[in-house]
């Protein structure tokens, strides 16, 4: 019965991602998307499509789904239900490494960034899980969230920082700092796509014992696991998914938090299902928010990590309200 | 065959227990009482391999159990650990599934014995009619209940619990003591536990090991090791031991000075 919400998603997704392409500034006939497919002729609608439309739909839907299985993942690692890559400061720690070598050491290329976003990511991550983690009585939920916190307004006011001493580019900073797939090229999905893979299928495979891991360290100790290993394994999918994300469409918050509660609420408690439907669920969320992004200040764009955010705050509330645990 | 040997642990450098030596009786309900901080907990934990000592070794079947691997190990010693919390929405069935998790493996999946023995496992705890319960609509005792049926499912020759009666009601902690007494004399488990409450121990207990201080003050069987010495010396409590009127069983009336004079007046007026 649960196959349904795999399979349904999977539909809608398709039909998002179809009206992705199709609509924007300048609307495009489906049949004239499915030519270009087929029979492209260089023309100025074939170009659009091929060139900015795919791309960005893409894009987004990649990106959804690694945020939404990353905050899945990390929200078992922290027995905390509003841990995300966003929360815990692994998303402005990517950010942040990434602006500071681009504006200071001259890097660039897509190749170069993930790396970099790659390091980033593991290095605040790593920063707020040892802060999280002082104290005789190791990580609490409370005490990770405060070291999250904290970290991401770190990071995210050295990032100002830097942006401010370097004044050029600030609009394009801005916006890719907001979080963006607008103006994406293919050939930069073509560079983080293999770390993005990497990240889900070590986070699938790790779905059985995430299950086990989900009643505490003790009970999967006690139950013949190794629960450093699991952590790991699991710290180093989040890593890939949200540094690949980062490294593509800057820090988009939110969609880590929502979608692995709405996924919980449908499919229950088995990772090895809210895993796979987390991230249909995510890309099906970002593509949608990125199609809305395009009518609100038509014809500027608003940069989807605004959408994501005006969506999420309310939800975001909502489990802090219910205050109970759930990883 | 559960057994520690020179066993010493401290935290920051205070220790909880020094070179302490324990044999756990095959096939017997073992339970471990002493004062809050006395170091049961720390020493059934370290037992489980939750805990790694720093001095001396446990050992599992003649086996140090610092050399086994910790899969290996869950299939021969199961461990509750204090007041377990399963996520959210989890059902009874499920819970009691991850019991089999020590089992499993890429080239072993689930299979019909599992299922089997998830059932048998239900059904010894009286959990059959809750398995789609999610396990936090239960109460406190069956609760409880379905933890115990996880360690079942988990078939092992010994099982270690930290004070499986915690936050529950009489009612309720007879009924886990009961089911924990028929595991054993039934399926001959070996039955290691923390308990609070001494006339209970008492009752239930095969072999007693009272602890104070990170030392064993004494061990044995309740009849012959519990006495109002040992118990204000580990409880730090003047009592008077009675048999238990029903089981025989010594039963502890704890008393001090200060209530003991305010009776006085009341009966004297």
């Amino acid at each position: 019965m649960k196959i349904i919400y795999l399979i349904v998603p999977l539909v809608v997704l398709a039909g998002v991602v179809v009206c992705s392409v199709a609509f924007g500034v300048t609307d495009i006939p489906i049949g004239t998307v499915w030519e270009s497919i087929i029979h492209y002729n260089a023309s100025n609608e074939h170009l659009i499509i091929r060139t900015t439309r795919i791309p960005r739909a893409l894009i987004a839907a990649a990106v959804g789904a690694c945020l939404a299985i990353a905050g899945a993942v990390m929200q078992v690692l922290t027995r905390n239900p509003i841990a995300s890559p966003s929360t815990l400061g692994v998303n402005a720690g990517a950010a942040f490494f990434i602006m500071l070598c681009g504006l200071s050491l001259g890097i660039s290329g897509q190749q170069a960034f993930t790396w970099v976003a790659l390091i980033g990511a593991a290095l605040s991550g790593g920063i707020v899980f040892l802060l999280g983690s002082i104290g005789r009585d190791g990580m609490t939920p409370v005490k990770i969230t405060l070291a999250g916190a904290s970290m991401s307004a770190f990071f995210a006011s050295l990032t100002q920082g830097l942006m401010l001493t370097n004044g050029k580019m600030f609009d394009q900073i801005l916006a890719w700092l907001v979080g963006s797939v607008a103006g994406r090229e293919m050939s930069q999905l073509e560079a983080v796509w293999p770390y993005m893979a990497a990240g889900m299928a070590i986070a699938l495979l790790l779905s059985r014992h995430l299950n086990v891991l989900a009643m505490g360290d003790d009970m999967a100790q006690g139950l013949g696991q190794s629960p450093g290993r699991t952590k790991a394994f699991g710290a180093a999918s989040v890593i890939l998914l949200a540094g690949g994300s980062v490294a593509v469409a800057g820090p988009i918050a939110f969609v880590g938090i929502i979608i692995p509660h709405i996924v919980r609420y449908l499919v229950g408690t088995d990772y090895r299902w809210i895993l796979p439907c987390s991230a249909v669920f995510g890309a099906i969320l970002l593509v949608a928010a990125d199609l809305g992004s395009r009518y609100i200040a038509m014809p500027k764009e608003v940069p989807v990590g605004v959408m994501t955010a005006i969506m999420g705050v309310p939800f975001f509330v909502y489990i802090a309200r219910k205050g109970r645990r759930t990883s | 065959m559960l057994e520690a040997e020179g066993l010493g642990l401290s935290y920051g450098d205070k220790y909880i227990f020094n070179s302490l030596d324990l044999s756990i009786p095959k096939g017997k309900i073992t339970v471990f009482i002493g004062s809050n901080g006395c170091g049961k907990s720390t020493l059934l934990r370290s037992m489980a391999r939750l805990l790694k000592p720093q001095n001396g070794t446990v050992m599992l079947d003649g086996t140090d159990i610092s050399r086994m691997a910790t899969k290996e190990i869950a299939r021969k010693l199961a461990i509750l650990p204090q007041g377990p919390i399963a996520p959210d929405g989890l059902t009874v069935l499920q819970l009691v599934k991850q019991g089999r998790y020590p089992y499993q493996s890429w080239l072993r999946q689930w299979s019909r014995e599992d299922e089997r023995i998830v059932r048998e496992a239900l059904e010894a705890t009286g959990m059959s009619g809750l398995s789609e319960q999610s396990v936090d609509s239960l109460s406190g005792g069956q609760r409880q209940r379905a933890w115990i049926a996880m360690t079942l499912a988990q078939q092992t020759p010994i099982i270690l619990l930290d004070e499986p009666t915690t936050y529950l009601d009489m009612t309720h902690q007879i009924e886990v003591l009961d089911l924990l007494y028929e595991m054993n004399r039934r399926d001959d488990r070996t039955i290691v536990m923390v308990l609070h409450d001494i006339n209970l121990a008492c009752r239930y207990a095969d072999h007693i090991v009272a602890i104070r201080a990170g030392q064993i003050e004494a061990e044995g069987k309740p009849g012959e090791v519990i006495d109002e010495q040992l118990i204000e010396k580990v409880f730090r409590l003047k009592c008077e031991i009675i048999p238990d009127p029903l089981y025989g069983t010594p039963l502890c009336i704890p008393y001090t000075n200060c209530s003991l004079k305010a009776v006085k007046e009341v009966l004297r007026r």
